[in-house]
């Protein structure tokens, strides 16, 4: 399953940081992080719930990068 | 500017007027390093308190970290030292947040003009209900609605004209500034906007399924397949950080260790400065902001011309294109059929025209059409009666009570006439009246008007193959490789033989070397999807095109091919030389800084300036109007 959120970040360097902890959360398939127009796209594997992977998703994100915002 | 963009330029103008007077007071000892101090917390506590945060998560290496260490050192040195230059650090930290906002400024700028050239979104949708005309979302329209375009509106929604004609102007989506006349029971697409008159439409699809909607859809998550030099640029920037922090780290060390050991001499502050100023090089934003911005830039520009890019990586991929493989029906040619000869005639061109034409009049076949509409009068059908059809042979009618006979050489030898061959390629379509020879009209496919162009302007940008695929006859297929210029021909084909020829050709191609299908997209999605690059012609409206495309020109032009190679070419070569150009700076200051010739105010200058010019110059990727 895929699915797209609005995120916000400032800078693409931050940006790439963020793809790069999602993809290694627990539960996820694939991620992208489109900086410009400032969307994540999340593949989830089979059997995890959206809403608990996105919030594990988002704490990983908040490691990188203390400003980014996920809206899920 | 949004809150936080102007935020910070207030931070940045006050710490830019402090600093300015703090260097026309003569300050001494303490009172001077706290004034500074105060300065500097005001203008980078930010930055400070997020290297710290990076450093409790584990997070060195980051962009803060680096600016918070190189300033900070600077401080410590300056006291160390005894000089109170404590200017150094706060101008590095002032141009840093400088950069920030410019970079946050024109990212945001930019996001905003690209989505004002793709502004094709309609609003609202006009619906009668109650004898009134009422504004509605365009979402909440259904199937079979009637909806209402004034001029200078959008149409909201993909549908038919069922009142009313008027000019489309649909530039927005096919860069095409010709006006489409339409009338009733044309269809229109969403996103053209009404010029001329008002017109009545009745939808066939909704808002979310409409042509607008795709072409948005498609568009906005275009820059999400990222392209090879993305990835590059990635993992450079992974190892570029820690890789120059770690030099700067040897450099603060090992030269004056080995100068303390040979010579005797302590120079350690020295190589602790030029360490420093590594670490403000090292930041690297130039590199990762410019290249998405220039292939977003490239797309969106793309877009505006009429050809729609499904992904960075399909943008890369097209800029190196080496052989173009067309199918001939519907891409080079128009796919009608016209009448392009009448020879061998015993009565007037007009009158036999006339004689096929009527005999014709009840057949919906292509051929027949053609016949008709190279007539282009009114036909008065109560001249025909008996109308016979002969199947696949032609037809047989009574005409003015004269026994006209239309058809191919079988019918003509089955009525014992005796007929011409012709020498043009093409359908011939013998025609006899009471059993006598009147001579032959010669139907075929037309070439596009810019067919010959595009595949001259193909050669000129460089590419080196241009190969047709068709399921039409040998002679037809050669005659028109051959009137276009094509290199290679080959001929019917069944469209899973086409799969086989373009699997054959990709075997034996350079692997560096990109092969581009073109189709019409309507029976050779397989063939799309199997090329290295496969462009969908004439998409307006068709779903199919669109899905199994990675490249769609959105008019039938196959110009917009060597278009949309030369776009691609000049994002790529955006791409490339933000890449050289960013790295070599940065290489050369690296290079100065070590022998001490680079000072950190040179370093920062050359840091923010370069992402600067790296930025407007992605930019450019956006202006295609000239290519």
């Amino acid at each position: 399953m895929k699915k797209t959120y609005k995120i916000d970040v400032d800078c693409a360097n931050c940006a790439n940081k963020m793809e790069e902890a999602a993809k290694k959360t627990e539960g996820v398939k694939d991620a992208v992080v489109n900086f410009m127009t400032l969307k994540m796209i999340v593949e989830f594997k089979e059997g995890y719930d959206p809403k608990e992977v996105m919030s594990r998703v988002y704490d990983n994100c908040k490691v990188v990068e203390d400003e980014c915002e996920i809206f899920y | 500017m949004n809150k936080k963009q102007k935020k910070m330029l207030v931070r940045i103008i006050i710490s830019l007027i402090a600093t300015i007077l703090l260097l026309t007071i003569k300050t001494e000892g303490l009172l001077r390093l706290a004034l500074y101090l105060a300065v500097y917390f005001y203008i980078g506590y930010d930055i400070l308190s997020k290297a710290f945060k990076g450093i409790i998560k584990g997070q060195v290496f980051d962009e803060n970290f680096l600016m918070a260490i190189a300033t900070v050192g600077a401080f410590v040195l300056a006291i160390t030292d005894g000089s109170g230059d404590y200017l150094e650090a706060i101008a590095v930290m002032i141009f840093y947040q400088i950069g920030e906002w410019f970079q946050s400024y024109a990212i945001s700028k930019s996001r905003k003009n690209i989505s004002a050239l793709m502004d094709i979104r309609p609003d609202h949708a006009n619906i009668e209900r109650d004898g009134e005309i009422i504004e509605v979302d365009p979402d909440e329209v259904g199937v079979g609605s009637i909806i209402i375009v004034r001029p200078g509106e959008k149409i909201p929604l993909d549908g038919i004209v069922i009142e009313g004609s008027s000019s489309l102007d649909t530039s927005a989506l096919t860069g095409e500034s010709l006006p489409r006349d339409v009338s009733l029971d044309d269809e229109v697409i969403s996103g053209c906007i009404n010029m001329t008159g008002l017109l009545k439409i009745k939808t066939i699809k909704e808002f979310g399924e409409s042509t607008v909607s795709k072409i948005l859809d498609l568009v906005e998550n275009a820059s999400n397949r990222k392209a090879r030099s993305e990835d590059f640029i990635a993992r450079f920037a992974k190892i570029y950080t820690p890789a120059v922090c770690l030099s700067a780290l040897a450099l603060a060390i090992l030269p004056p260790l080995f100068i303390l050991i040979t010579s005797g001499e302590m120079t350690f502050d020295d190589w602790v400065y030029r360490a420093l100023t590594f670490l403000v090089i090292s930041c690297p934003c130039a590199l990762v902001i410019s290249i998405p911005l220039s292939f977003f830039g490239g797309i969106g520009g793309a877009s505006r011309a009429g050809v729609l890019v499904k992904g960075s990586n399909y943008l890369e991929a097209l800029s190196k294109t080496k052989i173009v493989v067309f199918d001939k029906t519907g891409t080079l040619t128009k796919g009608v059929f016209e009448v392009k000869g009448i020879h061998h005639n015993v009565l007037e061109n007009e009158k036999l025209l006339a004689y096929a034409a009527l005999a014709e009049s009840a057949s919906s076949h292509p051929i027949a059409k053609s016949i008709i509409k190279a007539y282009g009068k009114k036909l008065d059908l109560d001249r025909v009666k008996d109308i016979k059809e002969v199947s696949g042979n032609g037809i047989i009618a009574k005409v003015d009570d004269k026994e006209v006979a239309v058809g191919n050489d079988k019918l003509m030898s089955s009525l014992g006439v005796s007929y011409h061959d012709c020498h043009m390629i093409g359908t011939i379509i013998h025609v006899a009246i009471d059993r006598e020879y009147a001579g032959h009209i010669v139907i075929a496919d037309v070439d596009k008007d810019h067919a010959k162009e595009a595949i001259m302007t193909l050669k000129e940008i460089g590419v080196k193959k241009t190969i047709m695929l068709t399921g039409d006859k040998k002679e037809v297929g050669e005659y028109v490789a051959n009137e276009l210029g094509i290199d290679e021909v080959y001929t019917e084909l069944l469209p899973q033989e086409k799969v086989d020829k373009v699997e054959e050709l990709l075997t034996k191609k350079d692997p560096k070397d990109t092969l581009v299908f073109v189709g019409d997209g309507i029976n050779d999605a397989p063939v799309l999807t199997r090329a290295d690059i496969g462009i969908a012609m004439g998409a307006m409206g068709s779903d199919a095109a669109i899905e199994a495309a990675d490249v769609v020109l959105m008019d039938d032009d196959p110009l917009k091919i060597s278009k949309a190679i030369k776009i691609a070419r000049k994002c790529l070569g955006i791409v490339y030389e933000n890449i050289i150009f960013a790295i070599g700076v940065k290489l050369i200051c690296l290079l100065l800084g070590a022998f001490g010739i680079a000072n950190m105010w040179l370093a920062i200058f050359a840091d923010v300036g370069v992402m600067v010019i790296a930025v407007l110059n992605a930019i450019r990727a956006l202006y295609v109007d000239r290519l």
